[in-house]
């Protein structure tokens, strides 16, 4: 589903690699802990899959695409079958949480009948049903996280990426949030997921792929966030 | 695509940046009326070149003691020059007659003038007005010339007039277009800025260029349209003010011909269709820049 093969970034700025010959494979339907102290490449992972950047060196497959040849015009095709999620939400403030979700299905030209369908679904899903109408500055974090959440899976995207969905909220919270994950991971969408949080990735025992300094330094099945350290 | 979608988005755009949209609107309404002003004063040193030029004839008035020869000597020569196409001779009588006919109304005038107070005279009707300064000079300093009579002299300042003021407009015009681009392009920047947070989502849950920057183009093409509506009102009232009630009610339609509404008409759907498409362009373009996919 995703494939790395020896892949740098460099962004222009900075005269260390981001990301420094990392090849990494992620079957369909996995979900995937991204470990690694804060600049050691997980957002530039994330970045290079979505193309929001591109590889200095080495290529990139995505949902069987080599994005290298993927045209500019062909990104938006791409990036409706990956959902996103971030630890700031990024909600809009000034809409409904029904209008939040439809926001997404509306921009990619779904037609009306089909929003009006499929809004509610996955609202119940990410269990905020009868809070359509809330604004965003009424639910507390977990719930503005889960109609994040709602908004990148309401497409039914075959991968789902999380970057450090659980960084604001508090271990209770995120334990939800973790569940939610995990169930829309059994519908087959892979999740790819970069965090810092160890208790999560210590209790779910999923695969783990460590990154430091840009360079992969494990990929284990079923493994912890790190040795004792 | 979704039409309904777009156009609530583009009112949402249009209403939070309404100040800078209302200058967009207006420079695009000046600048549009400067090139049209250009172009109707153009029109009009048109018209009236048409009118005059098919009228003007060089008079070469003799002296009153020419003797038969002069008078020969002289229409030789007019009829040898190339730039002429025809000369015909008016005698003192028939000047007169004309003269009593011309100033009709004045009595007093034609009743103090004597028979033979009128100067003879060749008049001249050449092929290209403007050659004028070739016929004059080849004939005022023979003898038995009185005078030519520069008649294209006095035209010139007007057309230098009428050139003055549509070289004005087009200034006017293009450094207004200048302004207007420029305000376009921070409008479009403000627009994109104040609704980030849109686009970003927008771009990530993989909406298309044309959704995501429809909406700040047909903001821009509107303002546009807009403008080019006011400029064809400040168009109009040019022609009522100053051609209509200015130019005519002055010089009165004897001595030359006014653009009609016609010429006025012909320029509205250019300029409409410029403002658009310049405002839609210059929105494009800062898109370009500003919201990149």
């Amino acid at each position: 589903m995703i494939r790395f093969q020896g892949v740098t970034k460099v962004y222009p700025t900075s005269a260390r690699p981001a990301l420094d010959d990392a090849s990494v494979e992620i079957e369909k339907g996995e979900f995937v802990f991204l470990v690694g102290q804060s600049g050691s490449g997980k957002s530039t992972f994330l970045r290079l899959v979505l193309k929001e950047e591109k590889p200095t060196r080495g290529q990139i497959w995505v949902a069987g695409k080599d994005l290298s040849r993927l045209s500019h015009w062909k990104v938006p095709a791409l990036r409706r079958q990956i959902g996103t999620v971030f630890q700031d939400f990024r909600l809009l403030p000034n809409k409904t949480v029904h209008e939040n979700v439809a926001f997404a299905l509306e921009v990619i030209g779904k037609p009306r009948h089909t929003v009006a369908k499929v809004v509610p679904e996955v609202l119940d899903l990410v269990g905020l049903a009868g809070k359509e109408d809330r604004m965003p500055d009424e639910l507390s974090g977990g719930e503005q996280q889960r109609v994040a959440i709602a908004r990148a899976f309401v497409n039914r995207p075959m991968i789902l990426i999380a970057d450090e969905p659980t960084g604001n909220l508090d271990p209770t919270t995120s334990v939800g949030i973790m569940r939610l994950l995990d169930r829309i991971n059994r519908t087959g969408t892979t999740v790819v997921m970069a965090t810092h949080d160890s208790h999560i990735v210590d209790s779910m025992r999923r695969r783990v792929i460590e990154l430091d300094q840009g360079h992969v330094t494990r990929d284990q099945s079923r493994g912890v966030y790190g040795y004792a350290r | 695509m979704r039409a309904r979608f777009v156009l609530s988005e583009m009112a949402i755009g249009l209403r939070r940046n309404l100040s800078m949209t209302v200058a967009v609107v207006l420079t695009v309404a000046i600048s549009l009326a400067g090139l049209g002003v250009a172009w109707l004063m153009r029109e009009q040193v048109n018209t009236m070149k048409d009118f005059w030029y098919g009228k003007i004839e060089v008079s070469v008035f003799l002296d009153k003691n020419v003797t038969q020869p002069q008078r020969l000597a002289i229409s030789d020569e007019l009829d040898n020059l190339p730039q002429v196409e025809h000369v015909f001779y008016e005698s003192k009588e028939q000047a007169y007659i004309r003269f009593k006919q011309q100033f009709a109304s004045e009595k007093a005038l034609v009743a103090n003038t004597s028979k033979d107070a009128l100067p003879e005279s060749y008049r001249v009707k050449l092929y290209d007005p403007k050659k004028y300064q070739i016929v004059a000079s080849a004939v005022e300093l023979m003898p038995g010339v009185d005078q030519v009579a520069d008649v294209n002299g006095a035209l010139k300042k007007v057309f230098r007039f009428f050139d003055g003021i549509q070289r004005a407009a087009l200034v006017v015009a293009i450094v207004v277009l200048i302004v207007a681009i420029l305000l376009i392009f921070n409008t479009v920047r403000l627009a994109a800025f104040s609704r980030r947070r849109e686009t970003g989502i927008m771009r990530l849950v993989g909406a298309s260029d044309l959704y995501i920057q429809g909406p700040f183009v047909l903001e821009g093409a509107l303002a546009g349209l807009v403008g080019s509506g006011l400029a064809l009102g400040l168009l109009a009232l040019f022609k009522i003010v100053l051609i209509d009630h200015g130019l005519q009610s002055a010089f009165g339609s004897n001595i030359t011909r006014y653009i009609g509404w016609d010429t006025v008409l012909y320029t509205f759907p250019w300029l409409t269709l410029l403002g658009v498409v310049i405002a839609a362009l210059i929105s494009a373009a800062t898109l370009q820049r500003y919201l990149r996919v």
